[in-house]
Formats: structure tokens, sequence, C-alpha cells
């Protein structure tokens, strides 16, 4: 997803210099290309993150449109405030870039793991919150930024992840994306971010092990959200699922469970994420998952 | 108006304000009219007819507390229309207590927290860089704001990238939230702080609009720290240097009072 979001970022700025980059001394041997060809578009301002948020509004204010790229915890949490004053209120075309989503650096920590992020970046006024599953839900929501007005969080997985969506599939800003439907499904699970792949190779395995049509929807934009997709879904009356490597609180499944709760028509609903603790637990991603109940439920 | 006539009208703008909404901060207000009354009338770059002009000079005022000075004299200089200020801090007014660019015209950059319009300022004076533009930058801190280690971040950062079109003005009035700076967190040493951070400085007395002119205007090669020792309160004699005007406002006695003195002070 790194080397997706640098490309297009780069073929862009090629034929708009209001494109620039702001890192706080992260992306090493990712965002040196850039660097190369856009010698002053480019800024590394040291390890202070508050700062970088500050110079990237003011940049934007003067009418560039800047990306500020780090881990992600460190590009929303370490700056929450600046990015709520300098960023939301003032609407400024700033765009959030976060790499290392969920549990992506698993065994460096608790400090390295994003999961609270959409929680925080979700409730900011004028904040867009972009959370692309597949390198092919990265590139149109990157291109959706060059033009977008206001303020952008996009958050990343780490690198190599495969494509899931074939080439041709066009992803708009704020659209649910069907995956899987079997027409007869007996379920839905609703996922976004990285655990993309995660989802399908449930919906796989519950189709050719168990003979369960399971339907798949991504969500890679959580704001603004696809209401009227999970409308659709409550209305075929069965059960839904919500699947994100993200705290309980606040992400994609309570984003899913305020609409149904609104819509008030009752449905079978489950959550399956991070449960509210910090996990001490060391291992990788895949490790994690397990450690922490992001297991794939009984559906009988 | 003269400057004399044009410095009492700010600070009777401010008083009047500050009386009708019973609102905070005068004491921060009126250390910093005479800073504010040099930059607009005699050296910013701006046009009031044509506030957004990409070519003009930049001004924020980091200490958003401080807004009701920079109404006033944006209201001075015509940016808006002088009604506007009997609409501070009211419901249904239009100028809210800490800065909103949205609200009128002439405001750069809305602020309100500490530590904010440094940064800011100095990707403004980036991007002035890398458009060419000979337009400067100014930005307005409290020395209680200093406290914020953003400001460092930022001074670390300008130094650094030489942003000798950046200019950052210490309100040295001596008090914040609790009393006196130096007692909060000691900072007698600022000055040598902000050139050991690779600024060019200069202290002055912020009540002199030549000292202030002088400094603002000396051609600088690295970006430029003036700290400006101020009296909190200034011009008001019941008001000056004391804590409690960080919080009281006017009644109606003390307004009256304050407006004589400041009719003699003319």
């Amino acid at each position: 997803m790194r080397n997706t979001f640098i490309k297009i970022l780069m073929e862009q700025a090629e034929i708009d210099n209001r494109i620039m980059i702001i890192t706080p001394d992260l992306g090493f041997s990712v965002l040196e290309p850039f660097g190369k060809k856009f010698p002053n578009r480019l800024i590394n301002a040291g390890i202070a993150e508050q700062n970088a948020i500050g110079i990237a509004s003011g940049l934007a204010l003067s009418g560039m449109v800047v990306y500020v790229y780090s881990i992600i915890p460190f590009v929303t949490m370490r700056c929450y405030e600046q990015i709520r004053v300098d960023v939301a209120y003032l609407n400024a075309n700033v765009r959030l870039v976060g790499v290392g989503a969920g549990l992506s650096y698993g065994p460096a920590g608790a400090t390295h793991h994003a999961l609270e992020d959409i929680s925080l970046m979700r409730s900011l006024p004028n904040m867009t919150v972009c959370c692309p599953g597949d390198p092919i839900e990265v590139r149109d929501l990157v291109r959706s930024s060059f033009t977008h007005e206001g303020p952008m969080y996009i958050r990343l997985g780490k690198n190599g992840e495969t494509c899931i969506h074939d080439e041709n599939q066009h992803i708009e800003l704020g659209q649910a994306v069907t995956v899987r439907d079997y027409g007869d499904s007996e379920a839905v699970l609703i996922t976004t971010s990285n655990t993309f792949h995660l989802a399908l190779e449930w919906v796989d395995q519950w189709k050719n092990e168990e003979g369960i049509n399971v339907m798949l929807v991504s969500m890679p934009t959580i704001k603004p959200f696809d209401n009227k997709k999970i409308i659709e879904l409550i209305d075929l009356s069965i059960p839904i699922f919500t699947l994100e490597e993200h705290t309980v609180i606040g992400g994609l499944g309570t984003t899913v469970a305020e609409v149904i709760a609104e819509y008030g028509k009752p449905v079978q609903f489950k959550r399956i994420g991070i449960p509210d603790v910090f996990t001490h637990v060391v291992g990788d991603q895949h490790y994690l998952r397990k450690e922490l109940g992001i297991v794939k439920p009984k559906l009988n | 108006m003269n400057e004399i006539e044009k410095l009492y009208s700010i600070r009777k703008s401010i008083l009047n304000m500050m009386h009708y909404s019973k609102s905070s901060h005068i004491g921060s207000c009126l250390s910093i009219v005479e800073i504010l009354y040099v930059l607009y009338f005699k050296v910013l770059r701006v046009d009031p007819d044509s506030p957004i002009d990409p070519a003009r000079d930049k001004f924020i005022l980091s200490k958003g507390h401080g807004s009701a000075a920079l109404y006033a004299t944006l209201a001075e200089r015509g940016f808006f229309s002088k009604k506007y200020l009997d609409e501070f801090y009211v419901n249904g007014g239009r100028l809210p207590g800490h800065l909103d660019m949205s609200a009128v015209p002439g405001i750069e950059v809305s602020s309100g927290s500490l530590g904010h319009g440094l940064s800011i300022g100095a990707g403004m004076a980036i991007a002035n860089k890398l458009a060419k533009s000979e337009a400067r930058v100014f930005v307005l801190v409290g020395d209680g704001e200093c406290n914020e280690g953003s400001i460092w971040e930022a001074a670390m950062f300008s130094s650094h990238h030489l942003l000798d079109n950046l200019t950052v003005i210490i309100d040295y009035n001596k008090l914040q939230g609790f009393g006196e700076t130096n007692e909060v967190v000691n900072q007698k040493s600022i000055i040598n702080r902000w050139q050991a951070f690779g600024w060019e400085t200069y202290e002055i007395n912020g009540h002199e609009s030549k000292e202030i002119y002088t400094a603002l205007n000396k051609k600088q090669l690295a970006p430029k720290a003036i700290i400006a020792h101020t009296i909190k309160g200034k011009g008001i004699s019941f008001m000056e240097n004391k804590l409690e005007w960080h919080y009281k406002s006017p009644n109606e006695e003390q307004l009256n009072r304050a407006l004589i003195e400041l009719g003699d002070f003319q």
C-alpha cells in the first residue's frame, strides 16, 4: 500500500505543483524517490509532529495540498490537537497519511499499534476518513484526495498487500463495495482497511469448507459513511458481522451499529475487532490477531 | 486621526467590548495595542479592500485570547465596520472570544489554543518562498505561551530553513495564568533561548512605536524574534501589572474611570 500511495502521488505531482509531502522523519526508503524528483516539495520536519501539522496547515492555507506521512499513532495521536485546530477547524487541504494500520507493527509493541485512530479521526468535523484495504482502493482514494476539498485521513497497512479488486474496478470516495455476493447469502461480513484479505479468506473458507454463502462488503471510506448500503443489508434480514483491526469502540463496528440503531429494524449483529485493552503480548500481526480474538466466528 | 488618537480609539474599543461582554483577558489585549497598531498601520502590506490578496503580508495572533485587540485594530484599519465590535462574545454575535478566521475579513488564522501559530506561520513562510513571493509573515506569541513545546519545535525548524521572511514577536508582559511568568516557569533567559535556536533577536519596549517599527523593519538573514517588553493592562493605571485583570472585566464604574484615564492619555 505504501508503494502504491507514493507511486500514485508522484504521478500527480508531475502535473500538479501544489502537491507536497511533510514527514516527521519517517518513511525511509519510501519517500526518497519523491524527494529526488521534487526536492522543494518534500520537507523533513524532524521528529516533531505537532510542528509538522502546523507547517502543513500553513502551506495548505497558502494553496498547497499537503500530505503528512508517518506511522499512524504519531501522525494522528501525538499531534491530535494540532489536527483538530490547524487542520479540521481551519478546513485545510491537509492529508494525514498513516502507515501501519492495526497490528501491522505487531512485535514492535503497543506504542506502534494503531487501534484507536479511526475513532479519533471520524469524530472530527470536516475530516474525511479513508481506510483502503488493497492497492486498488489505495489508488482510487489517493486519486480522490487530489481534488477533494478539506482534510482527509488515509489509513494504510504496510507493504506487499496484493490486489483483491480487479484493476478495472473503480472505488468511489464514500461508497461501499460488494466484493462477494452469492444472491442467497446467509450472512454478511463488512470489513475495512487491513482486514480485507482476512475477510476474503473467511468468506472463501465458509463457502468452500462449510458450504455457507456469506456476502462480503468492503468499506474503504468510514467518513462519509455509506449508510445507504448498510440499510440495504439490514433489509436482507440476515446476520451482519463487522471485522476490523481497530478497537471495537468507535470504528467500523460502531459506525455500522449507529446506522442499525437509528434505522430501528432488528437484525442480528456482531462486531469483531480489538477488545478495549492494551496488549502486552509479543508477536507478529498474525499471532496477535488470534491472541486478541480476531477469529472467524461460527455461523451455525 | 493621528497615532495617539488611533491608539486611544483601539483601547477604548477593547474596554467597551470587555465591559459589555463581561469577558476575560483585557490585560492581555492592552499589552499588545502598540504592536498591533504598528503592524497594521505602518508595516504590513495589507489592503482592507482586498483582504486575501495572494501577495499580502500575513499576521497571526497566536495568543488568541488577545482577540479583542485584533478585532479592534482590524476595525480601526477598515477591514470591517466598528459596529461589529458590539457583537463580541455575546449570544448570536459575530466575533467569538478566540479568533475565528471565518468570522470577519482580515483574520489570517483562527486561534485559541496556545503554541499553534508559529508553526502555521512557518508553513506560510515556506509557501512564500516556494512561490518566490517577497511577502512576510509575522506571528505574535505570549511569553506564557512559550511554555508550549510546539513553539520550540517551530523555532528549531524555522532557523534550520533560514526563514528570513518570518518574524515572531513575543509579548513579554511577564504575567500568566497563576502569576509571574518567571515564577511559573522561569524565562529570564528568553532572549538567549531564541538566539540559541538560531534566531536574530531584538529586545525592545513594546509600547514605543518607533522601537517596534525599527525592529520589525530591520533586514534579516534568518528568522527574527522580537522580545517586546510590555505591561499587562497597559494604559489603565489600576489594571497595569495586575494578574486579576487576566480574568476580570471592567464594571460600569471601572469602565468610566478607565475611559477618563485614556482621555488623559490622549
